[in-house]
């Protein structure tokens, strides 16, 4: 270790721990380290000062990426330790998928098996047959009454991208959700990013100019979208006709609005939010530097959970917007008591919530400064 | 802020105050069909009009306010009762226990909520009485809506139990049972009231989503859900602009509940 402990270092030091105490938030010290660090001047001090500062901060992964690529890289053994991390995360959100799609899957294959009709063929309706060969039709289907055995079929059919036939439309399931996926994948994902571009213009002008006056249209309007049930959205957008896509849109946003706003809010009044206010600077330079990067992490978050709330919006949108998609496809099943296809849809919706989910925790973890 | 919330109290109560009293400020039966009188316009007789089937919107409106806003908080107190428990017990088991509840509650935060009503939903009778299909809609909202607040259930006496006078009531031999009802469970209320009212919200909504996919409660019982199905017929709204009665009464009603409880929506 160069570094050689003068009268400067000592008090910047001592100032840092003063002003930031150990359970207050990792990013600001940083920030105040760095700050420290400044005053010192030189540069080969600045980074040894950060680097002593490991020790007494305990970063995570993202804290000592912000810290910058240079001092990570002079001490390999950080960045070893960031990327193991980001590996043991990855590989525990998979297994919490596979486990919860397994027992989601077992959850939708006892559904199946105790949903009215199951075991019935609908040859035994002919009159043409003998008792005997009714009961050869009963005794084929007799191993599929225990749960497990009808489970480890299931599983071994998805495997092989065998998902069923609908009883409803008489037509292999994997068939119809290759016909449906692309429409409602089209339709979400247009619906989340127009809500999250208008939620998001809808919080940064509060949040950016302080006044609450700015608040008070989008906080209206957000109240009164929160207050519709999404299918009320789609009826409104027939009567209006407005384009069915951003009905989707008008779900997410003020959720979007109100979850973002309530975060900036909270960041803007952190302490070193305040000392770079009260030392004059922009109120968007503030925004940019300041609050975007400690809000971003809990943002992103909240991305994942509007995936569900979007294909949750789908079903009514889809059915009363008229668009061929899963969420219509869902609804025409539950009309028709059409349970395989039904199972089926929740499993798919449930992996693609747990994917996405996972994708911005993962997304999140590196830069969010806490483990 | 006060002066707002006091208003939207009171626009509460009054809502609330005449859908109970229904019976006696509806002009009419909800069921009852004016068959001379189809699809009027407002009136001194109908003031909202009525429907295709000569029923009066009003009295139709009144009752279904009734069912809406009773079985809600109801639905809201199933679901409030069993997060009590499956959480409480989560929280003060601790261990194994409490982490194979919490695995538990996250595969329920998983499935997606609309899909999984429609998915459950299918699996009971569609063709069944107005009665049991109030009862299977609401009984599905709060026997599906526990999971969210279990899980904040669950971090609420997770703390309760780590807090001082809990220690000290353990050091006192206070323990098992006695110590969960006299001590945890009376500091839990604050919690479970909050759970109770954020519950109610979203109850109505997702009521309000089943009605107008018509998987909510059967005709001629009315409800918020079932009148929003009405806008379905989108040549009769443009003309006659009175039968969105329903949807302004539900976003004032929604608007004052979020106002008053202002909470994390889990479903949606």
């Amino acid at each position: 270790m160069r570094l050689e402990y003068g009268d400067g270092i000592r008090d910047a030091i001592t100032r840092c721990r003063v002003a930031w105490p150990l359970d207050g938030c990792c990013g600001g010290k940083i920030r105040c380290l760095t700050q420290a660090a400044a005053e010192v001047g030189r540069q080969e001090f600045r980074e040894d000062l950060l680097f002593l500062s490991i020790g007494w901060l305990k970063p995570t992964a993202g804290c000592l990426r912000r810290m910058g690529s240079r001092l990570a890289n002079r001490h390999g053994v950080i960045r070893d330790k960031a990327s193991g991390m980001w590996i043991h995360r990855a590989a525990r959100h998979t297994a919490t998928i596979l486990i919860t799609v397994l027992l989601g899957g077992l959850l939708g294959a006892t559904l199946l098996r105790f949903a009215p009709g199951f075991g019935v063929d609908e040859q035994e309706l002919d009159t043409r047959l003998s008792g005997a060969t009714i009961q050869a039709l009963r005794d084929s289907h007799a191993a599929e009454r225990n749960v497990l055995v009808f489970y480890a079929r299931y599983l071994s059919g998805l495997l092989r991208g065998d998902l069923g036939v609908s009883r409803s439309l008489q037509r292999p399931i994997s068939e119809l959700l290759s016909q449906r996926i692309p429409v409602t994948l089209r339709l979400v994902a247009f619906g989340l990013l127009a809500g999250w571009l208008l939620g998001l213009a809808l919080a940064l002008p509060g949040a950016i100019s302080g006044k609450p006056a700015h608040d008070i249209l989008p906080g209206f309007l957000s109240g009164a979208l929160l207050s519709l049930p999404s299918a009320l959205v789609a009826v409104l957008f027939v009567l209006i006709g407005g384009p069915g896509p951003l009905a989707i849109a008008l779900v997410i946003a003020p959720k979007v609005y109100r979850y973002s706003r309530n975060l900036l809010a909270q960041t803007s009044a952190m302490p070193h939010v305040l000392a770079a206010r009260a030392k004059g600077l922009s109120r968007l330079r503030i925004l940019l530097w300041h609050v975007l990067p400690i809000a971003a992490p809990q943002i992103i978050a909240l991305a994942g959970v509007s995936v569900s709330i979007a294909f949750g919006a789908s079903i009514p949108i889809e059915v009363i917007c008229d668009f061929p998609g899963i969420g219509q496809l869902a609804w025409q099943a539950a009309l028709a008591r059409d349970m395989p296809l039904l199972v089926n849809l929740t499993v798919l919706v449930t992996v693609v919530t747990l994917v996405a989910n996972s994708a911005s925790d993962l997304a999140v973890s590196p830069s969010s400064g806490r483990q | 802020m006060k002066t707002l919330r006091q208003f939207v109290w009171g626009i509460l109560i009054l809502v609330f105050a005449a859908s109970l009293m229904a019976g006696l400020l509806a002009p009419a039966p909800y069921g009852q069909q004016f068959r001379d009188s189809t699809n009027a316009g407002p009136s001194r007789r109908f003031p909202l009009g009525t429907d295709e089937l000569g029923r009066d919107r009003l009295s139709r409106l009144l009752y279904g306010s009734r069912v809406s806003l009773l079985l809600a908080p109801a639905a809201a107190l199933l679901s409030t009762f069993i997060a009590a428990l499956i959480g409480g017990l989560a929280g003060y088991l601790g261990g194994w226990w409490e982490r194979l509840i919490m695995r538990f509650i996250d595969l329920s935060l998983s499935l997606p909520w609309l899909f999984l009503l429609l998915t459950v939903r299918a699996l009971l009778p569609l063709n069944v009485s107005p009665v049991a299909s109030v009862s299977i809609t609401f009984a599905l909202l709060g026997l599906l809506g526990w999971a969210g607040p279990a899980r904040v259930v669950r971090s609420g006496v997770r703390s309760l139990t780590s807090s001082g006078f809990v220690l000290q009531a353990k050091a006192c031999g206070c323990r098992g049972s006695r110590l969960l009802v006299m001590q945890v469970l009376p500091n839990l209320k604050p919690i479970l009231q909050a759970q109770f009212w954020i519950s109610v919200p979203v109850f109505i909504l997702a009521e309000a989503n089943l009605g107008l996919l018509g998987l909510g409660v059967s005709e001629p019982l009315p409800s918020w859900g079932n009148l929003l199905r009405g806008l379905e017929n989108y040549g009769a709204v443009r003309s006659n602009p009175w039968t969105l009665a329903p949807v302004l009464l539900l976003v004032i009603v929604m608007g004052s509940l979020h106002l008053v409880f202002p909470g994390e929506d889990y479903y949606s």
